[in-house]
């Protein structure tokens, strides 16, 4: 050893491995504007396909005349369900057992559905030739209210599903009723409600709303006649499920179709499901030959991709007196659209709607969803939803406030309470989960302490009394929010997609200078995959960050995997990349030993390669063991060094956190300031804490929008009202508040590092804090629940109501 | 339609086409100068991910036809870096304070900032955001954004960054 | 989100553009700014045959000062207005006024032109003319005429502008010095139209309002003068009954559409507010 000889520290450091704020890969090119997007993909002869859109929510198609378009220079086909009937795609299955029309087949059940899809020579002539597509509609009655959906007169909108008394999940009670599920014991539940000391039952509606990423969904599919291959370049969060679906509907043989995602602009769940756009392109390829590119405007994504939300949760808590929860009972009415295209694991028609007893110990609970079919946009499941777990928490963070209101009782002070406790993981919810670890305790005291929860409450009591002597016209509100989050789908013995278990994948090849390739199942569309899985892989095995590259997207190349969603890819995919890494090392091991000529027991693992327990002095780097690897490994092994592993989660994950809002709203005008927002997550094992940083601000965002705004809504008659940036909430540099994050860290017992996923529990968390924050303010004047958005002029009405405008 | 000759200097070097009279610059810049970086996230001129400096004006390029841009001096995100090819003071701040995630506002949120810091080359936090109002970040919550062109702000100025507590 | 076809031309004097505008009649557009014409084109809710490119007018540009007006070329953009230094002087409502408008993109193409002559009720400009007296030079095949910002609107998107006129000026006079404005704009989010906004200048003397004009933006089919309101401040010291009658007169000629950013309700009740702290603003700025 000399002055020279790196320490420990230096040689971690030198990896960049996990825990590390290693600044990312992705950023060179980004920075430099060297993205490769889909609408940057440019072939030879390459067309552009457009669509024509239906005006009516609802109405029979009479006649499509495309004989003006096909005249129109530039214009050389339309296709329409007649079209795509000849090879049967005319409909297409949905991720959630039910089939969605690609273009309008006899009637259009919503507004701006695609009816027509025009291919031109290039986006000018095709915009032309959709202005020229003549289409004769005969208006029915729409049907907009959920609430009237099963109404004995209730308009008919699945003519394809009449007589079709069952369902993909069971018995249909009415013709736009899609699946009643229920999970829970219905008896106990009502015994302890009939038993209850205090209850309180409140509708609290989640508005529809949309992820919205700044890249719409595209793409460019591009069929070789001659090897008959599709190749489908395209905004891809599961790209090999795409590819599988393709292959199903399409016959093409599935090693001829080559999928790949390159970089996608934000995706946000928006991106996981197959949209009329990609089958139309891919038709189009076939049918003329030459490469088609689909690009959708932000109104056609706004208003006809997968919508987020609409629930309708009728939410009922018992408790004692003293604020013991006994009992929770709720009733979702799940609004659809037109079709049920929700992309949840097949068996959850509702998602994990079920994580609704969030981190509280109910002894019993039951929980019902009925979904129906409305003359709106399909989908359901997007926008950091982690399946419906964002609608989840909103319902028992909200139902808890209102429970805390009618006891009188501080609403963290009734979280504490009833905290699932520390002791108690892993814990058996009462609908169902196994939560894998949590401190709850503890990240809720460090979150009040943090914010001097009490000083705001005493602030907050002082300025109520200010207000009622008129003194002031701003009513102050603090909003907790204390969620449990469920992620990382799914284990193979209750989640697949279409029948393929959710897994993910990671493959490891290391070369013989000592630097690597990891090829890997999912797909990023910001999360810094290319950065965070590196580190991984870093700290298993002893190579530099820097020299692993890692690669996603391409379903040619890249393991079979189920993508990036629901904040799955850490959970599944990172231990893949943990498990794969430890094979390697593994082999590693023994080609160290037998360069060292010792037993493979007489070896350590010293962060960058192994060491002879006892004699420090000898050691191999990873490096030389990859060098080894290429022309020195023992008698009877294998050269090289690769490694793959497709992992089966035994469990999901449960991340969760603290978050407070402090707001000030003016009764006047409704405006609100949000004064402060301190976020706490505990998502286990941190990999990269300047990425989970960023994830938490940029799901904080999102929350704020919606909570505050941000909504789709329909008028009576079926027009869509919010869907361009115009009115869709989307808030500027301006109007978002300064982020304050904070962490604790209870690792998950069953992932190979400990780590749970984060991305999503911003916008889970977020919401309701937002949220309570504004009930919370209002509650003194006499309100139980305000539903969101909290507008202005929304904040005013309720101000009206409370009677104490001026 | 009858083609119209346009000629303009991008990035530094002359350059020419033939466009219709309605063809959008930022289609003219992505399509016929194959210069991908300009984004395009909206139609109604809200989202700022085309934006590109143009005789020394930030303007959104979806809003502009390719013929009213002719003879004048344009600069994109790719012609952001410093002459000898290193990461611009702008570029560099975005990676070292992680203000892009997905990276699609970034070339526009770039050439936005880098016209700025010639406006005002020390703005305040208050500033920086009023000054980044035409430019939508989905993924950043715009927080380190705002870092990030501090960051550039000290490099340019040559004073020190101190960057903000969480 | 691709216009349709048209044909374009870039005049490069201001009688060249008159004249290409009348020969080409109803087809033709001139092209100021684009920022609330080129979005429309894009949605094809517009459809011209012909755009005149008035970028290239040199006579269009430019702020001076006339006896004791200032005279602002159409084609001035916002930021040209917010970088001003004789606005800034004379001026300032409209410097306060401009940064209330979109973002900074749309600021550096915007023209004052385009945002007084649209007659969308959306822009804030035409109430702020209205409310210091401004007048719009026209010019067409006819020749020229100046109307006054109060007798421009007549509905939504429906101004005096005659078929082939082009709005080539906006002539201000300059308010005396020590004055009190305001510009008062609640909004959604920055970039929005207006929820409600009010315009006030006003001069103070020993302590009373000496002179007031107020003016609303977006709270009916066209920029309202608020006369009433105005008559109800002058001569009180702005207490709180005198501004509480003033928004009441205002309110009073307010009948917004309700839209995304609230009920008729509720925008003539912010309104109101807008007007009296929009007041409250102005004196504080006043002298004397």
């Amino acid at each position: 050893m000399n002055d020279m000889t790196p320490t420990r520290e230096q040689r971690e450091a030198r990896l960049e491995g996990m825990g590390c704020k290693r600044k990312r890969v992705e950023d060179i090119r980004f920075t430099q504007g060297k993205g490769n997007y889909v609408d940057d993909v440019k072939l030879p002869g390459m067309l552009h396909g457009d669509f024509v859109r239906s005006p009516h929510a609802h109405a029979r198609i009479k006649s499509i005349n495309v004989e003006k378009a096909l005249k129109v220079p530039g214009v050389l086909a339309v296709l329409t369900a007649e079209t795509l009937k000849t090879v049967n795609l005319a409909w297409m299955p949905t991720l959630a057992g039910d089939v969605q029309m690609v273009l309008a087949d006899g009637k259009v059940l919503f507004q701006n559905q695609e009816v027509a899809f025009v291919v031109a020579t290039d986006r000018y002539a095709a915009d032309d030739g959709i202005g020229a597509v003549e289409v004769e509609y005969e208006a029915l009655p729409p049907l907009i209210d959920p609430f009237t959906a099963m109404d004995a007169n209730a308009p008919v909108l699945r003519e394809d599903l009449a007589g079709k008394t069952e369902g993909a999940h069971g018995p249909r009670k009415h013709h736009n009723h899609i699946f009643e599920w229920t999970v829970g014991d219905r008896e106990l539940t009502d015994l302890a409600f009939d038993k209850a000391e205090v209850t309180i039952k409140e509708m609290i509606s989640y508005h529809r709303t949309h992820p919205s990423p700044l890249e719409t969904c595209q793409c460019v599919c591009s069929f070789d006649k001659i090897k008959g291959e599709l190749t489908i370049w395209g905004t891809f969060q599961a790209p090999h499920v795409i590819r599988t679906v393709v292959a199903l509907i399409s016959k093409i043989p599935e090693h001829k179709i080559h999928v790949i995602a390159p970089d996608i602009g934000g995706g946000f769940g928006n991106k996981v499901g197959a949209y009329p756009g990609y089958i139309c392109a891919a038709v189009a390829t076939i049918v003329t030959g030459k490469p088609v590119k689909w690009v959708e405007d932000r109104m056609e994504n706004l208003t006809t991709t997968s919508f987020a939300r609409d629930y309708h949760m009728t939410t009922e808590i018992a408790a004692t007196r003293e604020g013991k929860v006994t009992g929770l009972r709720v009733h979702v009415l799940a609004d659809h659209g037109a079709f049920d295209a929700c992309a949840d694991p097949s068996k959850w028609p509702a998602g994990f709607m079920n994580i609704v007893t969030g981190s509280y110990d109910f002894p019993v609970a039951h929980l019902a969803v009925d979904g129906v079919y409305t003359n709106k946009a399909p989908g359901g499941v997007a926008y950091r939803c982690s399946f419906r777990v964002t609608e989840a928490a909103y319902c028992i963070e909200r139902g808890m406030d209102i429970l805390a209101q009618k006891l009188g009782m501080d609403p963290a002070e009734l979280r504490l309470k009833n905290f699932i406790k520390a002791e108690q993981f892993p814990y058996h919810s009462a609908l169902g989960w196994e939560y894998d670890s949590g401190d709850y305790h503890t990240a809720m005291k460090k979150g009040m302490e943090t914010i001097d929860y009490a000083g705001l409450r005493r602030e907050q009591a002082e300025k109520r009394e200010a207000f009622k002597r008129g003194e002031t016209r701003e009513i102050m509100g603090v909003g907790v929010s204390f969620f449990t989050e469920i992620v990382g789908a799914g284990p193979s013995k209750n989640c697949d997609i279409l029948g393929i278990a959710m897994f993910d994948s990671c493959e490891i090849r290391l070369h013989p200078t000592g630097s690597g390739i990891a090829r890997v199942g999912t797909k990023s569309q910001g999360q810094g995959h290319e950065t965070t899985w590196a580190q991984i892989i870093a700290t298993e095995i002893g190579i530099p960050a820097d020299d692993i590259m890692v690669e996603e997207g391409n379903t040619d190349t890249a393991p079979y995997g189920l993508g990036t969603y629901g904040s799955r890819s850490t959970p599944v995919a990172g231990a893949a990349i943990a498990l794969a890494a430890r094979k390697i090392r593994a082999k590693a091991q023994m080609i160290a030993a037998y360069m060292l000529e010792v037993h493979e027991g007489d070896l350590e693992w010293d962060v960058d390669g192994f060491r002879v327990k006892g004699l420090p002095e000898k050691f191999k780097s990873m490096k030389d063991i990859c060098w080894a690897a290429y022309n020195s490994v023992p008698p009877g092994m294998e050269p090289g060094l690769e490694a793959v592993s497709y992992y089966d989660p035994p469990n999901m994950t449960y991340p969760f956190g603290a978050y407070f809002c402090v707001m000030d709203i003016d009764v006047d005008t409704g405006v609100y300031k949000i004064r402060r927002f301190y976020a706490l997550d505990d998502c286990g094992t941190r990999i990269n804490p300047m990425i989970i940083e960023g994830q938490v601000h940029g799901g904080l965002t999102e929350a704020f929008a919606i909570a505050m705004g941000q909504e789709i809504r329909y008028d009576a008659t079926g027009n869509v009202l919010g869907g361009s940036f115009m009115d869709f909430f989307i808030p500027t540099a301006v109007e978002t508040p300064h982020w304050e994050t904070d962490h604790t860290v209870t690792p998950s017992p069953h992932h190979p590092i400990g780590a749970k996923g984060v991305g999503e529990s911003p916008n889970v968390g977020g919401v309701p804090a937002f949220s309570n924050a504004v009930n919370d303010a209002f509650s003194f004047l006499g309100s139980t629940h305000i539903q969101m958005p909290h507008d202005f002029w929304r904040n005013w009405e309720a101000a009206k109501r409370l009677g104490v405008t001026g | 339609m009858a083609k119209t000759h346009v000629k303009m200097v991008v990035n530094g070097a002359e350059v020419e086409g033939l466009v219709e009279p309605r063809t959008l610059l930022i289609h003219f810049i992505r399509e016929q100068l194959l210069l991908t970086g300009s984004h395009i996230g909206c139609e109604t001129t809200h989202c700022g991910a085309c934006t590109i400096d143009i005789d020394g004006r930030s303007v959104k390029s979806c809003t502009m036809f390719a013929v009213q841009a002719n003879g004048t001096d344009i600069t994109t995100i790719e012609g952001i870096a410093n002459a000898d090819g290193t990461l611009s003071a702008l570029q560099e701040g975005f990676r070292q304070m992680h203000g892009l995630q997905c990276g699609f506002c970034t070339p526009g949120m770039i050439v936005r900032a880098h016209r700025l810091l010639q406006e005002n080359p020390n703005p305040t936090e208050e500033e920086i955001r009023f000054g980044i109002a035409g430019n939508l970040c989905r993924c950043t919550g715009y927080q380190n954004i705002v870092k990030a062109i501090q960051y550039a702000a000290a490099k340019i100025n040559g004073t020190d960054f101190q960057e903000a507590a969480e | 989100m691709i216009p349709g076809e048209f044909e374009y031309h870039r005049p490069a004097t201001l009688a060249d553009a008159v004249k290409l505008l009348s020969e080409l009649g109803e087809e033709a557009r001139p092209l100021a700014g684009g920022h609330s014409l080129i979005p429309m084109m894009k949605l094809r809710f517009a459809t011209p045959e012909h755009l005149i490119d008035l970028g290239a007018i040199g006579q269009l540009k430019g702020i001076c000062r006339d006896a004791n007006a200032l005279v602002i070329g159409a084609m001035t953009t916002q930021h040209d207005i917010i970088t001003s230094a004789d606005i800034a002087s004379y001026l300032p409502l409209l410097k306060e006024t401009a940064l209330m408008i979109a973002d900074p993109q749309v600021r550096y193409v915007g023209t004052l032109g385009g945002n007084v002559a649209n007659g969308d009720p959306g822009n804030d400009m035409p109430a702020v003319m209205m409310a210091l007296g401004g007048s719009y030079r026209l010019e067409g095949p006819e020749g020229t005429r100046d109307v006054p910002a109060t007798d421009f609107y007549q509905g939504a998107y429906f101004t005096a502008l005659e078929p082939g006129e082009i709005l080539t000026a906006i002539s201000i006079p300059v308010p005396p010095a020590g004055h009190g404005y305001a510009y008062e704009k609640l909004k959604r989010k920055v970039g929005d139209y207006a929820t409600a906004a009010a315009a006030v200048i006003l001069t103070m003397a020993s302590g009373k309002v000496a002179a007031c004009s107020i003016a609303l933006t977006n709270l009916s089919e066209t920029p309202l003068l608020a006369e009433a309101a105005a008559q109800a401040v002058i001569g009180t010291s702005l207490d709180d009954a005198a501004l509480k009658a003033a928004s009441a007169a205002a309110r009073a000629v307010m009948n917004p559409a309700a839209d995304a950013r609230g009920t008729s309700e509720y925008r003539i009740h912010v309104g109101g507010i807008m007007v009296m702290r929009a007041l409250q603003r102005a004196a504080s700025r006043a002298v004397a």
